[in-house]
């Protein structure tokens, strides 16, 4: 078996057998569902309610996506702000220090007293949650490019518009992906406080209702969904930036695609 | 000099044209002088080392040229037009490749063609086809055909250096500053690159103005060499090379050659000694 093809299999029996010990364990000390549902039982409930949960489901993806889209957009526009002007710098980072340590959950019920319940709140959230990874990567990125590449544009007698798109950008983009990947999963943990809150659709509602009637393996079923979205959505930024970025990790299969 | 202070822009013939230029960092109490009263005259096709001992002020002629640093007090001319107001082509070289880690070698020698006019019209529909050609060839010369595709960590300090002097060359620059580019490389891919240096020089006969602490180069690759002292900086001596071209090291064991660098050494080596005496 090659060493990577072992790793792979070790690393899948591994996470497998983390969830038969929670099953064994379940089963060993009968521990009642109304307390911690088998993995078994929530899979269970997961496929047997399905058409009830997938509305939720969708819901919930589309606002993350939205929110994650929205908040990508300021994220970088912001980023680029604060990482080439030092003023920018100066009157935004306290401010966005200052707002990223407000819990959310505190705001939720301020975007509900303006927009109403319901999905543009779920996108608020998502969107405010993301944002501050993103732009402190972005704008560490930027302002750690080497002196010696901006030079070489320079004595070129380039803009510094030129200078941001063929050095500054391409430079940042390990940067963002990285951010990118905090930010995917964090955007999923606004949406669902916002649903939590102030919602009557997506999985944040669908557990709150499950475990107000005690619906246990319903609620476990909703986790295991979100944490399900949340691996997808890694994995399909790590591809992107496999591809993208692969200068930045030396990688053989960015040069092949190059 | 003085007259040519008071015509002010007036074109002029010389492609670089310092007149008294000062250059000081530093406040009042810890003022350094990295530059004293500096005249400098290149003309066009002239191949000029400067070499000194290191914090001399070599590197910051080039910023001025380069245009990347400002002089405190007097005038530079590039191209018969103050610095800043003109369109002279620029190639630079550095001591480190600076080769941009993103882009292929061949993308990284055709950047110059993307940001410099009149090269920059038509980039994105002759990237694939002219340009493309044009950056091929020019690595051809420099012995890395066939390496367009490589991204500069899979090459060696030697090949990286090449492919940055590609760069350089690769927008037909007037002006061709180096700034040490073989300093950091081992003797036999300098003189290597020395032979294709100076090939280039020939064949497309740039104005060079090339800063180094390798006398041996200095002597090798200059038509002129100024030698410079520290603190304050200036050029304390201007010398025609009369070795005639192509050069090849062969040349650097005759004993003129031998006994130019010498006289050159012993110059810097007496300016140190009398800067250490007074501190």
């Amino acid at each position: 078996m090659k060493p990577d093809t072992r790793r792979r299999v070790l690393s899948a029996c591994c996470i497998l057998g983390s969830f038969v010990a929670w099953e064994a364990i379940c089963l060993a000390f009968g521990v009642s569902d109304m307390v911690l549902p088998r993995p078994t039982q929530a899979v269970y409930t997961l496929v047997s309610q399905f058409p009830a949960i997938w509305p939720h489901a969708f819901q919930t993806i589309y606002t993350t996506l939205v929110g994650l889209g929205l908040g990508i957009l300021i994220g970088v526009l912001l980023g680029m702000l604060i990482g080439s002007s030092r003023l920018a710098y100066d009157v935004a980072y306290p401010m966005l220090v200052g707002f990223s340590s407000i819990p959310k959950v505190a705001i939720v019920p301020i975007l509900v007293l303006w927009f109403g319940a319901g999905t543009v709140p779920a996108i608020l959230t998502a969107m405010v949650m993301c944002v501050f990874p993103i732009v402190v990567n972005v704008a560490t990125g930027l302002a750690s490019t080497e002196p010696e590449l901006q030079d070489v544009m320079r004595t070129l007698k380039a803009t510094k518009l030129e200078i941001l798109w063929n050095i500054g950008l391409p430079r940042t983009m390990p940067y963002f992906f990285a951010s990118l990947k905090v930010a995917a999963t964090l955007a999923f943990v606004g949406t669902v406080i916002a649903e939590t809150v102030a919602s009557n659709r997506g999985i944040g509602n669908l557990m709150m209702i499950a475990s107000s009637s005690f619906d246990v393996p319903l609620v476990f079923a909703g986790l295991f969904i979100l944490a399900g979205l949340g691996v997808t959505l890694y994995i399909v930024f790590s591809a992107i930036e496999a591809r993208v970025t692969g200068w930045a990790v030396r990688s053989d299969d960015f040069v092949s695609n190059g | 000099m003085n007259q040519a202070l008071a015509t002010g822009v007036a074109p002029r013939n010389p492609v670089i044209d310092l007149e008294r230029v000062n250059v000081t960092f530093g406040g009042e109490k810890n003022k350094t002088v990295a530059l004293a009263e500096t005249s400098l005259r290149i003309e066009k096709g002239e191949f000029v080392a400067l070499v000194g001992p290191s914090g001399c002020g070599k590197s910051t002629i080039l910023k001025l040229v380069a245009g990347t640093l400002s002089p405190s007090e007097g005038h530079i001319f590039v191209t018969g037009r103050e610095i800043g107001a003109n369109e002279v082509r620029i190639g630079m070289a550095f001591q480190n490749p600076t080769l941009l880690p993103w882009l292929n070698i061949r993308d990284n020698v055709m950047m110059p063609l993307k940001i410099v006019p009149p090269f920059k019209h038509g980039y994105a529909k002759k990237k694939k086809g002219e340009y493309r050609e044009r950056a091929e060839a020019l690595l051809a010369k420099v012995g890395l055909s066939g390496f367009g595709e490589k991204f500069p960590w899979q090459l060696s300090g030697g090949m990286q250096q090449r492919a940055s002097l590609c760069r350089a060359l690769i927008h037909d620059p007037t002006l061709l500053l180096l700034d040490e580019p073989f300093g950091a490389l081992d003797q036999f891919t300098r003189e290597e690159l020395w032979e294709i240096m100076q090939n280039l020089w020939i064949e497309k006969k740039p104005t060079v103005l090339l800063v180094t602490h390798d006398l041996k180069e200095a002597a090798y690759l200059a038509s002129r060499i100024c030698v410079m002292q520290a603190r304050p900086g200036r050029i304390i001596e201007d010398s025609t090379v009369p070795f005639a071209r192509p050069r090849t090291i062969d040349v650097s064991f005759e004993p003129d050659f031998v006994s130019l660098t010498q006289r050159l050494r012993e110059r810097i080596v007496a300016v140190r000694a009398v800067k250490e005496q007074q501190p």
